[in-house]
């Protein structure tokens, strides 16, 4: 049973990556590094862990997410379409003039709670929606992608503070550690090791997964909170551009739009069986 | 409480909203370890439920406001006007304003109300800071009791707004709770002479300018500008076409305030002669409010200078 569903959702990671490519083919704008290492994370939240439902996308018992690594839009895109929340046609206005799908998401767009772009504001909103869940006794739960180049904004550490004060054990933080952002590795930009004694330090309960493992992933988004009172923190080590061998783990391509060539051979290799 | 006891705006506006929090529980108070400076102990002490204290974090203060006005809470958060109009500014236009939640943001001890405490303690640019971003209403009460009708408007009112208040007690403009509309200015004192323009704390020494004035049989129109933005372009326009000239008056930098705003209506609508009274382009001198205000010429006399003189002229 769980084997069938890993299946499932590797295919279902692999359709939305095919899109992607597409999405910024035709925009000629993008960030497919980003957007490709986090899309096992965000395939695994949205067709297994997120109690959400596209005819009722303002629920107010619906688990929340929130991209806080905005720039990563395509894939989160890609799935609200195959969702159902928006027109898959609309994926085609991508970056085009005055579409609602821009370059980072906005709360125009159904199924999206908070306007995100500029890194570092993602982990206070959520500790907000995490409050507010605990002040109405409602059960839902926050989820909160991180990138790993913004853990050094220092407002996330703020939130991080106050996720642990007032013992959001609703909060669930993700960080897509790809080790690279637009400048380089992330250690030679700006060290974040150690990052998990870091946020443990600050209260929360850390787990380290592999973030293209659906079976680990599923473990530890699916037991949340991993201890009561506690905000849970996932480190999910990924690959940038993952999925097609000639891009992964570039810096280079952190935003580059593939040439035509490129492109024939992307969708080549996301093609491929197996 | 005596009628004669004078309040600060803050302690009048936390009183409020504090008996309408009572039978409102969608109202959260938040506060960045400011809950003295913004007299809402009251918050802390009997509606803990319904008070944040995020600690000396302004930018996660605002934008944890943000999160709960997106599951349908009502914030208001409090912090010193210098550093929840700058610190935060980014959450401000991003996380409030852009998303466009119902976050009202409470600038305590504004102006240089702080005086002695220095340019760190002064915010002198958060008009100018506020009103250039998009879906943002500004908000300066002049009194005690323009600020008990401002909190019940803000209460239902749904979307961003900033107020910016100062830290002192303050003398009356209106002897009651008067008329207030958000975006509507207030005709204090009417007449053909000039037209003298306020907004927040100072607009107690317009309206005792114009008193001056008549002494001297000088006939002033006093507008008390509560809503910089949107700001009323009609009340303007008439009293330029009224009076032919305009002095406004501010508790901020020249650049970017009231006077810029008006300056922008007339300038496009209806030109007329302008004097634009505040603090001048630096970071200034140091003092108490009062001595501050006296030496840049922001009183009831230095505003009668100006007239006289440009009356004259």
């Amino acid at each position: 049973m769980e084997e069938e569903e890993v299946r499932y959702l590797e295919s279902k990671a692999k359709e939305i990556r095919r899109t992607i490519v597409e999405m910024i083919y035709n925009a000629k704008s993008g960030h497919i590094g980003g957007a490709l290492s986090s899309v096992d994370i965000l395939v695994t939240l949205f067709y297994k862990v997120l109690r959400i439902d596209p005819k009722n996308p303002a629920s107010p018992d619906r688990d929340r997410f929130i991209l806080s690594k905005g720039h990563s839009v395509e894939g989160y895109y890609a799935i609200l379409a195959d969702l159902g929340f928006i027109n898959r046609e609309e994926l085609k206005t991508y970056c085009r003039f005055n579409s609602r799908l821009t370059g980072h998401p906005t709360v125009k767009v159904p199924g999206v709670e908070a306007n995100t772009g500029s890194l570092g504001h993602g982990l206070s909103i959520g500790v907000g929606m995490a409050l507010a869940g605990k002040m109405d006794k409602r059960n839902y739960r926050v989820y909160v992608l991180m990138g790993d180049g913004e853990q050094a904004e220092g407002s996330v550490w703020e939130a991080g503070m106050s996720a642990s004060h007032y013992k959001l054990d609703n909060i669930i933080g993700i960080i897509d550690r790809n080790r690279l952002q637009i400048g380089g590795s992330t250690e030679s930009v700006m060290s974040l090791e150690s990052l998990s004694a870091k946020w443990s330090a600050f209260g929360w309960e850390v787990k380290e997964v592999d973030g293209h493992s659906f079976k680990e992933l599923i473990d530890v988004l699916g037991n949340t909170p991993l201890t009561l009172n506690k905000p849970t923190l996932i480190i999910a080590h990924t690959i940038k551009g993952k999925g097609i061998s000639f891009i992964e783990n570039r810096a280079e391509w952190h935003h580059r739009v593939p040439t035509d060539e490129e492109f024939i051979k992307m969708m080549e290799e996301l093609t491929q069986e197996g | 409480m005596g009628q004669n006891v004078l309040l600060p705006c803050r302690r009048v506006f936390s009183d409020t909203l504090f008996e309408l929090a009572k039978e409102d529980k969608d109202i959260v108070v938040l506060t960045s370890d400011s809950r003295g400076s913004a007299s809402v102990e009251n918050f802390a002490e009997y509606l803990p439920e319904q008070f944040i204290e995020v600690g000396i974090a302004e930018q996660n203060l605002v934008s944890i406001a943000s999160g709960l006005a997106g599951c349908g809470k009502k914030p208001f958060v409090f912090s010193p006007a210098c550093f929840l109009s700058a610190r935060s500014l980014e959450q401000i236009k991003i996380d409030v304003a852009y998303t466009n939640r119902n976050v009202k943001l409470i600038g305590v001890s504004g102006g240089v109300s702080y005086g002695p405490l220095g340019s760190t303690h002064h915010s002198l640019e958060d008009i100018a800071f506020m009103r250039a971003i998009p879906n943002m209403t500004v908000i300066l009460p002049s009194d005690t009791n323009q600020t008990r009708v401002l909190v019940k408007k803000l209460v239902s009112y749904t979307g961003p707004v900033y107020v910016r208040m100062g830290r002192n007690p303050v003398e009356n403009v209106y002897q009651s709770e008067a008329p207030f509309e958000i975006g509507k200015g207030n005709i204090l004192l009417d007449g053909d002479d000039v037209t003298i323009i306020a907004t927040g704390e100072v607009v107690k020494m317009a309206y005792d300018a114009g008193m001056l004035l008549k002494e001297k049989g000088i006939y002033a129109r006093v507008i008390d500008m509560h809503t910089v933005k949107p700001v009323d372009e009609e009340i303007i326009i008439e009293s330029a076409k009224k009076t032919g000239f305009i002095i406004t008056v501010e508790e901020h930098n020249i650049k970017g305030g009231l006077g810029s705003v008006v300056a922008e209506v007339i300038v496009q609508k209806f030109p007329v002669k302008m004097v634009i009274l505040g603090i001048p382009d630096q970071f200034a001198i140091t003092g108490t409010q009062k001595e501050i205000l006296r030496y840049y010429g922001i009183t009831p006399e230095g505003i009668c200078d100006i007239v006289l003189k440009e009356l004259k002229g």
